[in-house]
C-alpha cells in the first residue's frame, strides 16, 4: 500500500524574535518526510507569519508511512550567515493510516527546540491518500489498530483475544557515538528524537505483522519502553495483547457499553451483550523475530484446529447447568483441561490486559513474577557505520538481514524470564498470566530485568468461536458464580505450591478461597466488594557496596530475594492494618543505583466478601521477663488494634460480623499457620500471653525480635491515612466509588532528594524514602483539597535513581471528584429502572419486578451477609500470591531460591486467638454506598473549544467515549545550559513538562480529538550538572487519542442508560431470569 | 534528606487564589509561607509546614511562568502550554493588572519614566505596598502606556482589547493613561483629600468631552490621550465674561436672581462670585500652557474648592450654583460662544462637584 503523504504549512504564531536589530524574524519552513525536503517561501519581519503553503506531496511506501515521522523545521533566513533554527515539530502520521482513525491531521503544534523548549506554534495540515496493494510478502502493517488501553477498548468488541505479542529493536545511542564529541547538543538530542522515533515507528510496524499473521485486527495494552543502555546502546521493545475487534457500529443499541464507568464500578467493555463471542485463540506469538515465526498460513491452521478441539471439547451446558460451582473437582479439571488445550500451543499465554469482558477470567492464582539480573555488553554491529553514511542515514538495521545475534540475546534474555513466568503461572494451577507487564531498571552496566503478572485460569468458552445464540445462554451461566468464581483457587487443595490458607468461599460456600489474594489486574466488575479500597505501599531500600560488573551483579543478585521478601511482608501487614484482604492493581518496582536497591510496590487494597475476614496483626516480643518492654509491646499492640479498629471505620469496611454459635465446622483439611517470622526461632509461649489478636480468632503474628523489625512496626503507624474527602488507589477506579462527577485533574509530581548523611543505614534509608513518598502524598493532597471529596485514582509512582544519593519520585494519577450524597438519593431510583428493566425482559412475568427488586438486594450485596452466617473462623498467613524470583547474569547461572522455597523455610505455627472484640458500628450499608451508582453525572456544559483532558484512566467520567483517534506516543528531550536562568532545576523541569503535556494535546486536538485516555508518562530521565549549570531530561509517554462526547449532550440514550448500566450491581437479576 | 526538586505539573494548570495574591502582593516565599500559616490554614487541612512550603514554592513558580504570558494578555489566550479555564484566564489578568489604591495615588500624573521607577521604594516606604507589588504596578502602568499611546479609538477601548481587562479596569487604565500622559499634578499636599476614584472620573470626562476624540466630525484623527490643542486655544476666548465688566455683573446678577432664597449660602456666594468666576474661567483660558494643564487640578482646588469650603458650602448649594453659574451664560446676550463654554463647564461642573468633599 504506497501512499500519498500531502503537508500544507499554512502559519506561525508567537515566534521568538530571531533578528535583535528588528525585533522581528523572517521565518521559512522545511518540511521533510525520508529524504524528500520541501521548503516555504521566507515570510519577512513577523512573529506571526502566513505561509499559506501549497500542499507538498511524497510519494512513499507504506513501510515509510509508518516508521518515519514527519519532521517539520522551522528557520530563521540569515541572509550573510547560516540560518537559525527557531524550532521542530514531528508528526506521527500513523493515526492517518487506519480506516477508523482520524482522517486528517491538521492543527497548531508547538515548536519545539531541544534547548530552548516550546518557541511558538506553527498551523499544519496533513493528509495521506493511501493506494490499496494486496501483496502478501509486504512488510508493512497500515491498519492494525494500537491502543494503549489495558481493556478492550470502548465502542469495540472483542471478536478474538489472540494474546501475546512482542519485539523489541535495537540500535547504538547517538548520544554515545563519536560524533556527538563534536556535534552540538542540540543535533545530538534531535537525533536521538529522530531516532527513536524511527525505532518506535519501526516496532509499531513490526508488531503490526505479528498481528496479521495471527489474523489479529488491533493491539490491546500496547506497552513499548525505551532501555537506555548508555555505551550498550539503545533498546526499545513493545508487548501487548493481539485481538480481533469490531467496531460497535450501531453506538444506540451498546451505548450502555460504552459507557463510562462513573457508573459502572468497572470498566467493562460491554456488560450488555456482544462480547460473548470473544474468542482467545491463536497460535504462538512468535518470539523470536523472524527465527520462529511461521508462514501465516500455517499458522492460521494451527489457530483453526486449536478452536475445534475446543468446540469439540465444550459441553454448551457443562457450565451451563447452574452449579458451576457443585462440581468443583471435575469441573476444574474439564476446565483445565479445556484451557490447557488451547492455551498450550502459545508459547507465552500472556496478556497485557488488565480488565477483561465479563466472565473470560475463571480463576485467578495469584502474581507470579520474575527478576533477572544482567551485565550489559556493548552492542557491537560493525555494519552500523555503513548504514550511518548511506543516504537514508537514519534507516535502521534490518538485524536480522546482518545476521548479528545482539538483539536475539536481548530476546532471549526476556525469553527466559517469560518462560519462567509461565512455569510459576503452571505451578499454581494456572495457564495464563494476565495483567503482564515488563520493565527494566539500570544502572552503569547492571541490568534488572522484571516481569510480573497474575496467573489465571480463562473461560475455555472463551477460547470458541461464540455465536449469537450461545450469547444469552453464556451470560447466565457467567453470572452464576456472583462475583466470587475468580477469587476460588485454581490450584489443587492437596498439592498446595505453597503453604496457604484455604476456607469455603464466604460468597457461594462451595469452593476454596485463600486468606488473601493478590494479583496485578483490575478489581473485576462483578467482583463484590466491602467499603472502599486504599492504595497500599511497600517501601524498601537496601544499601549495596558498590562494584563492578559482575561483582556487583551478584550482589544485587544476592540481594533481590531478600527485598521481595521484605516487600511482601510490608504488604501483607499493611493489609492487615487496613483490615482487607485482597490487592489490585500490585506493581512492585526494583530499582538499582550505584550503592542501594530501592523497592516499591503499589498496589489497591480492598475487602473482597468472597475471602475470610483477615485477623489482626499480632506482636510478639522476644524477652519475655522484661516488664517495660512487654508494656512497650501491649502499648504497641495497642496501637495497632486502634488503627485497625480506625482503618475499617474509615473505608466501611463492616462486613456482618458472625455470631460464634453459627459458625460452621470449620474445613476439615489439616489448618496450617504461618507465620511470616524474621527469626526463624519459635516463641509461641510469649505470643499467647499477649494475645490481644484484633477480633478474629486468627491473627497475623509479627515478632520483634530485634530494633529492626520495631522500625517496621513503626513505620507501619506512620503512614497516615488521606485526609477525610481523599481515597486513592492505583486501579482504575476506586472499588466502593461511584457516583463520580466530571472533574478531573491529571498531574504530574516529581521530586528528587538528597540523602544527607554520609554513613547512611539500611534504617535511615528507609525512613527517608517512606518520608519522601508519604510526604509526596500529603503534598497532593493539599494541593488538590479544593477538589475535594476526590479520589485519586491510578497513582503510578515511579522510583529512580540518577546519582549516587539522589533518589527521584516521579508519581502520575488523576483526581476525580465525586458526589457524596447523590449515590444515596439514586438508590430508589436505582431499584425502579432495575425492576423497569425487569419488566423488560420478562414481561410474562407480571409478578417479577417487585420479585426482582428484592431479588436484587439480597442477592448481591447482602449475599455476603446471608452467607457469612455459615461462615468458617478467619484465617490468616501466608497469601495466595507467589513471588518467584530468579537471578542470573550474563553465563553465571547463579540462581536463587524462588519465593516459594524461601516461604517454605519459615517456620510455621497454628495460632489461634480466643478474644473477640465488636466491629465497628455500620456506617453506611454496602448497598447504598457500595453497589448502586449515580446515573448521570452533573451537565458540565461549558466545554471550551481546545481543552484536551488527559487522564491515565481508559475512561472519562460523565461522559462516552465515541472514537478512537490512534495512539499517542511521543519522546522528547530537553537540555539546558542556563539552568539557573531558568530557574534551577525545578524551574526546568517543571516547564518541561508542562510543554510535553502542551504537545500531546496540541497532538490530539490536531488529530481532531478531546482527550488522551490511559495515558502514561513511561519514562522521566533526569540528569542535572549544577555545577556546570546543566541539566538534561528525556521524557516518554503515550496514550490513546479519543473523542468523547458528556453525557449531558447524550439526549437519545435516556432511558436505556440506566438499565444496562446498573447490570454489574445486579447481576442477581440475571440468575432470577 | 533535602528535596532538590519538587514540581507539580497539573493538565489543568492550578490556580490558589490566595497564594495568587501573595505573589501579586510581592511576598517572598518564606513570607507568603508564614502569612498562610497564620491564616489557620494548617489546622484546616492537617497539613505540615513543609507541604505549605513545598506548595507555595509551586505556585509561585507556575506565577513566574505565567507572568512573561501575562504582559501580553492575548498570548495567555492562545498559547498553548498552560491550559486553563477561560474563567481563571480572566481572573489572572484581572488580578494581575489590579492596583492598590495607596500605589495609585502617588504615581498618578507622573511620567512613567525611570527615574519614577527609582522612585519606587519611597513610595513603597510610604504606602505599605511591597517593592516587587509596586514594580509589576508601574510596569502594568508603563506597558499599558506604551501600547496604547499612539493608538487611535477609545482609551479604554484600545485597553480593553489589548489587555482583556473588565470595563471598569480598563477605564481606571485609561485615567492612568491619560494623567500619566497629560502629567497632571496630583501629589500637592492639598490634592491629598482626592481618591483615585474622584480623578478617574474627572478623567474619563475630560476623555469624553476634552479630547480630539471628542468632536465626532474629527473621527479620522481619533485620540484619546491627548487633550484637543484646538479646544484649550479656543477656552481662551472665555475669558471676555470675566474680563468685560458688565458681562460678569450681568452674569452675577443672573445667578442670584435665580439662586435667591435657594441657597443657605447665599450671602457667601454673592460675595464671592467674582472671585470664584473668575477662578473658573481664568483656569480655563490658561489651558493653552502646559504647566498650567499640569497644574489643573492644584487650580481647581485652590481657586473654587477651598474658598467654597471655607464658607462652608452643602455640596447641594455648590450643585446648585455651578448649574446655575453655567446655565446663566447661555442667557448673557453678546457672549458668542455658548457651545465651547458648555464643552468646558459640563465636564468641570461634574469634576468640581465629584471633587468637592472633605
Amino acid at each position: 500500500m504506497p501512499g500519498k503523504l500531502k503537508v500544507k504549512i499554512v502559519a506561525g504564531r508567537h515566534l521568538p524574535v530571531m533578528d535583535r536589530a528588528s525585533d522581528l524574524t523572517d521565518a521559512f519552513v522545511e518540511v521533510k518526510f525520508g529524504n524528500t525536503t520541501f521548503k516555504t517561501d521566507v515570510y519577512h519581519k513577523s512573529l506571526n507569519p502566513q505561509w499559506n503553503s501549497e500542499w507538498f506531496k511524497f510519494e512513499v511506501d507504506d513501510e515509510d508511512l509508518q516508521d518515519e515521522p514527519l519532521q517539520i523545521t522551522v528557520l530563521d533566513h540569515d541572509t550573510y550567515s547560516a540560518n537559525d533554527a527557531i524550532g521542530k515539530v514531528y508528526i506521527d502520521i500513523d493515526p492517518l493510516l487506519y480506516s477508523e482513525a482520524a482522517t486528517v491531521i491538521s492543527g497548531w503544534f508547538p515548536i519545539y527546540d531541544t534547548i530552548h523548549g516550546i518557541r511558538g506554534e506553527i498551523n499544519v495540515v496533513v493528509k495521506v491518500d493511501l493506494f490499496n496493494d494486496l501483496n502478501r510478502f509486504r512488510q508493512s502493517s497500515c491498519g492494525v489498530k494500537f491502543f494503549c488501553t489495558t481493556s478492550i477498548p470502548k465502542c469495540y468488541r472483542a471478536v478474538i483475544i489472540h494474546g501475546f505479542v512482542e519485539e523489541l529493536v535495537v540500535n547504538e545511542d547517538p548520544e554515545y557515538q563519536w560524533i556527538d564529541r563534536i556535534r552540538t547538543p542540540r543535533a545530538s538530542n534531535e537525533a536521538r528524537q529522530r531516532l527513536i522515533s524511527l525505532m518506535s515507528g519501526e516496532l509499531q510496524r513490526k508488531i503490526g505483522l505479528k498481528v496479521l499473521e495471527m489474523r489479529g485486527n488491533a493491539v490491546v495494552g500496547y506497552l513499548q519502553c525505551f532501555d537506555l543502555e548508555g555505551e550498550s546502546g539503545l533498546v526499545v521493545r513493545a508487548i501487548g495483547t493481539a485481538c480481533t475487534l469490531d467496531k460497535l457500529s450501531s453506538t444506540a443499541a451498546f451505548l450502555p457499553a460504552c459507557n463510562s464507568p462513573s457508573k459502572e464500578m468497572k470498566e467493562i467493555p460491554f456488560n450488555e451483550d456482544p462480547n460473548p463471542n470473544t474468542h482467545s485463540s491463536g497460535p504462538s506469538t512468535p518470539l523470536k523475530n523472524q527465527t520462529y515465526s511461521f508462514s501465516p498460513s500455517k499458522s492460521y491452521s494451527r489457530q483453526s484446529s486449536s478452536s475445534d478441539t475446543d468446540l469439540s471439547l465444550t459441553p454448551k451446558t457443562g457450565m451451563g447447568s447452574g452449579s458451576a460451582g457443585k462440581e468443583g473437582g471435575p469441573f476444574k479439571a474439564l476446565l483445565r483441561q479445556q484451557t490447557q488445550s488451547a492455551l498450550e500451543q502459545r508459547e507465552f499465554p500472556f496478556f497485557t490486559l488488565t480488565a477483561f469482558p465479563p466472565g473470560f477470567l475463571v480463576h485467578v492464582g495469584g502474581v507470579v513474577s520474575a527478576r533477572s539480573v544482567k551485565l550489559l555488553d556493548r552492542i557491537h554491529n560493525p555494519a552500523f557505520v555503513g548504514i550511518m553514511g548511506n543516504t537514508r542515514s537514519y534507516k535502521l538495521l534490518d538485524w536480522n538481514s546482518f545476521n548479528s545475534d545482539e538483539p536475539e540475546t536481548r530476546d532471549a534474555w526476556w525469553a527466559e524470564i517469560r518462560q519462567e513466568i509461565k512455569s510459576h503461572a503452571k505451578a499454581l494451577g494456572c495457564h495464563a498470566v494476565v495483567g503482564y507487564s515488563e520493565s527494566t531498571s539500570i544502572c552503569e552496566e547492571v541490568c534488572i530485568l522484571s516481569a510480573s503478572g497474575t496467573a489465571a485460569v480463562l473461560n475455555p468458552r472463551f477460547l470458541q468461536d461464540g455465536t449469537v445464540e450461545g450469547c444469552l445462554e453464556q451470560r447466565l451461566e457467567e453470572n452464576l458464580p456472583a462475583g466470587c468464581g475468580f477469587c476460588h483457587i485454581p490450584y489443587d487443595e492437596l498439592n498446595m505450591p505453597f503453604p496457604a490458607h484455604l476456607t469455603y468461599c464466604y460468597s457461594c460456600r462451595k469452593q476454596k478461597v485463600p486468606d488473601v489474594l493478590f494479583t496485578t489486574i483490575d478489581l473485576p466488575a462483578d467482583a463484590t466488594v466491602i467499603g472502599k479500597g486504599c492504595l497500599i505501599q511497600a517501601r524498601l531500600c537496601r544499601l549495596k557496596k558498590k562494584a563492578q560488573a559482575e561483582a556487583n551483579a551478584t550482589a544485587i543478585s544476592n540481594l533481590l530475594p531478600f527485598m521481595e521478601y521484605e516487600v511482601h511482608t510490608q504488604l501483607m501487614n499493611k493489609l492487615k492494618l487496613k483490615g482487607m484482604n485482597a490487592l489490585f492493581g500490585l506493581r512492585i518496582q526494583i530499582t538499582v543505583g550505584e550503592n542501594m536497591l530501592m523497592g516499591l510496590a503499589s498496589a489497591t487494597g480492598v475487602y473482597l466478601t468472597a475471602l475470610p475476614t483477615p485477623g489482626g496483626i499480632q506482636i510478639a516480643g522476644k524477652t519475655p521477663n522484661d516488664g517495660s518492654y512487654e508494656q512497650h509491646i501491649s502499648h504497641m499492640q495497642k496501637k495497632i488494634n486502634d488503627t485497625i479498629a480506625k482503618n475499617k471505620e474509615l473505608y466501611e469496611i463492616n462486613p456482618p460480623e458472625i455470631p460464634e454459635e453459627i459458625i460452621g465446622s470449620p474445613i476439615p483439611e489439616p489448618r496450617q499457620r504461618s507465620r511470616l517470622l524474621r527469626s526463624q526461632s519459635e516463641s509461641s509461649d510469649e505470643v499467647i500471653e499477649l494475645d490481644l489478636s484484633h477480633g478474629k480468632k486468627d491473627a497475623f503474628v509479627l515478632e520483634i525480635d530485634d530494633t529492626d523489625a520495631m522500625e517496621d512496626v513503626h513505620s507501619l503507624l506512620t503512614d497516615v491515612p488521606p485526609p477525610s474527602g481523599f481515597y486513592s488507589c492505583n486501579t482504575e477506579i476506586m472499588p466502593g466509588i461511584n457516583n463520580w462527577t466530571s472533574e478531573i485533574q491529571m498531574f504530574t509530581s516529581v521530586r528528587v532528594s538528597r540523602l544527607s548523611n554520609i554513613n547512611l543505614t539500611n534504617q535511615t534509608l528507609n525512613k527517608n524514602f517512606n518520608d519522601l513518598c508519604e510526604n509526596l502524598l500529603k503534598s497532593l493532597y493539599f494541593k488538590l483539597r479544593s477538589m475535594i471529596p476526590c479520589c485519586l485514582c491510578h497513582v503510578n509512582f515511579t522510583v529512580s535513581l540518577p546519582e549516587d544519593e539522589l533518589i527521584q519520585v516521579t508519581v502520575t494519577a488523576v483526581a476525580i471528584t465525586f458526589d457524596k450524597h447523590q449515590a444515596v438519593q439514586t438508590t430508589k431510583t436505582q431499584v425502579e429502572k432495575s425492576s423497569q428493566r425487569a419488566s423488560i425482559d420478562n414481561e410474562e412475568l407480571l409478578q417479577f419486578p417487585l420479585e426482582l427488586c428484592t431479588d436484587t438486594l439480597a442477592s448481591h450485596p447482602f449475599s455476603s451477609a446471608k452467607e457469612h452466617l455459615e461462615s468458617t473462623s478467619s484465617n490468616s498467613g501466608i497469601p495466595a500470591a507467589q513471588r518467584a524470583t530468579s537471578i542470573d547474569y550474563s553465563s553465571f547461572a547463579d540462581r536463587c531460591n524462588s519465593w516459594i522455597e524461601l516461604i517454605k523455610l519459615k517456620a510455621q505455627t497454628i495460632r489461634r486467638g480466643s478474644i473477640k472484640t465488636t466491629m465497628p458500628v455500620e456506617k453506611a450499608s454496602p448497598l447504598t454506598e457500595g453497589h448502586f451508582r449515580q446515573r448521570s453525572a452533573p451537565a458540565c456544559a461549558n466545554s471550551t473549544v481546545g481543552v484536551v483532558k488527559m487522564t491515565p484512566l481508559s475512561f472519562i467520567p460523565g461522559a462516552k467515549i465515541t472514537k478512537y483517534l490512534g495512539i499517542i506516543n511521543m519522546f522528547f528531550i530537553r537540555e539546558t545550559t542556563s539552568l539557573r536562568e531558568e530557574g534551577g532545576v525545578s524551574g526546568f523541569l517543571h516547564a518541561f513538562i508542562a510543554e510535553v503535556f502542551a504537545m500531546v494535546r496540541a497532538h490530539v486536538a490536531a488529530l481532531g480529538g478531546n482527550a488522551v485516555v490511559s495515558y502514561i508518562m513511561k519514562q522521566c530521565v533526569f540528569m542535572e550538572n549544577p555545577n556546570k549549570n546543566q541539566a538534561q531530561c528525556l521524557i516518554n509517554v503515550s496514550g490513546d487519542a479519543v473523542i468523547f462526547v458528556r453525557e449531558s449532550e447524550l439526549e437519545i440514550i435516556s432511558t436505556q442508560q440506566p438499565i444496562a448500566s446498573c447490570q454489574p450491581a445486579c447481576s442477581g437479576g440475571e440468575i432470577a431470569t | 534528606m533535602t528535596n532538590e526538586l519538587d514540581i507539580f505539573v497539573g493538565n489543568t494548570t492550578l490556580i490558589d487564589e490566595d497564594v495568587y495574591r501573595l505573589w501579586l502582593d510581592g511576598y517572598s516565599v518564606s513570607d507568603a509561607v508564614g502569612l498562610r500559616v497564620r491564616s489557620g490554614i494548617l489546622e484546616q487541612t492537617g497539613a505540615t509546614a513543609g507541604v505549605l512550603q513545598s506548595d507555595t514554592m509551586d505556585h509561585y513558580r507556575t506565577f513566574h511562568m505565567l507572568e512573561r504570558l501575562l504582559h501580553t494578555p492575548p498570548k495567555l489566550l492562545h498559547q498553548l502550554v498552560f491550559q486553563i479555564p477561560p474563567s481563571r484566564q480572566a481572573l489572572l489578568i484581572e488580578r494581575y493588572y489590579a492596583f492598590d489604591e495607596a500605589f495609585v495615588r502617588e504615581v498618578l500624573g507622573k511620567k512613567l519614566s525611570k527615574g519614577t521607577k527609582k522612585d519606587l521604594d519611597n513610595i513603597s516606604a510610604k504606602t505599605g505596598v511591597t517593592l516587587k507589588s509596586c514594580r509589576r504596578q508601574f510596569d502594568n502602568f508603563k506597558r499599558v502606556f506604551k501600547v496604547v499611546e499612539e493608538m487611535r479609538g477609545s482609551l479604554a477601548g484600545n485597553i480593553q482589547q489589548h489587555f482583556l481587562l473588565s470595563d471598569r479596569l480598563a477605564r481606571d487604565y485609561a485615567a492612568v493613561v491619560f494623567f500619566a500622559n497629560n502629567r497632571f499634578e496630583t501629589g500637592k499636599k492639598k490634592l491629598q483629600y482626592l481618591t483615585f476614584g474622584d480623578l478617574a472620573f474627572c478623567a474619563e470626562l475630560m476623555i469624553q468631552n476634552w479630547t480630539p476624540g471628542a468632536v465626532a466630525d474629527s473621527q479620522l484623527d481619533d485620540m484619546d490621550v491627548d487633550l484637543d490643542k484646538e479646544f484649550l486655544q479656543d477656552l481662551k476666548e472665555l475669558k471676555v465674561l470675566v474680563a468685560d465688566k458688565d458681562l460678569l455683573d450681568l452674569h452675577k446678577s443672573l445667578v442670584c436672581t435665580a439662586l435667591r432664597g435657594k441657597l443657605s449660602v447665599f450671602a457667601e456666594m454673592e460675595a464671592n462670585f467674582k472671585n470664584l468666576s473668575r477662578g473658573l474661567v481664568n483656569i480655563a483660558s490658561k489651558l493653552t500652557h502646559t504647566k498650567d494643564v499640569r497644574d489643573l487640578f492644584v487650580d481647581l482646588v485652590e481657586k473654587f474648592i477651598e474658598p467654597c469650603r471655607s464658607d462652608r458650602w452643602p455640596l447641594n448649594d455648590v450643585r446648585l450654583f455651578l448649574n446655575q453659574y453655567s446655565a446663566s451664560v447661555h442667557s448673557l446676550d453678546g457672549f458668542r460662544h455658548q457651545t465651547l463654554w458648555d464643552r468646558y463647564m459640563v465636564t468641570l461642573r461634574s469634576c468640581l462637584l465629584r471633587m468637592y468633599h472633605d
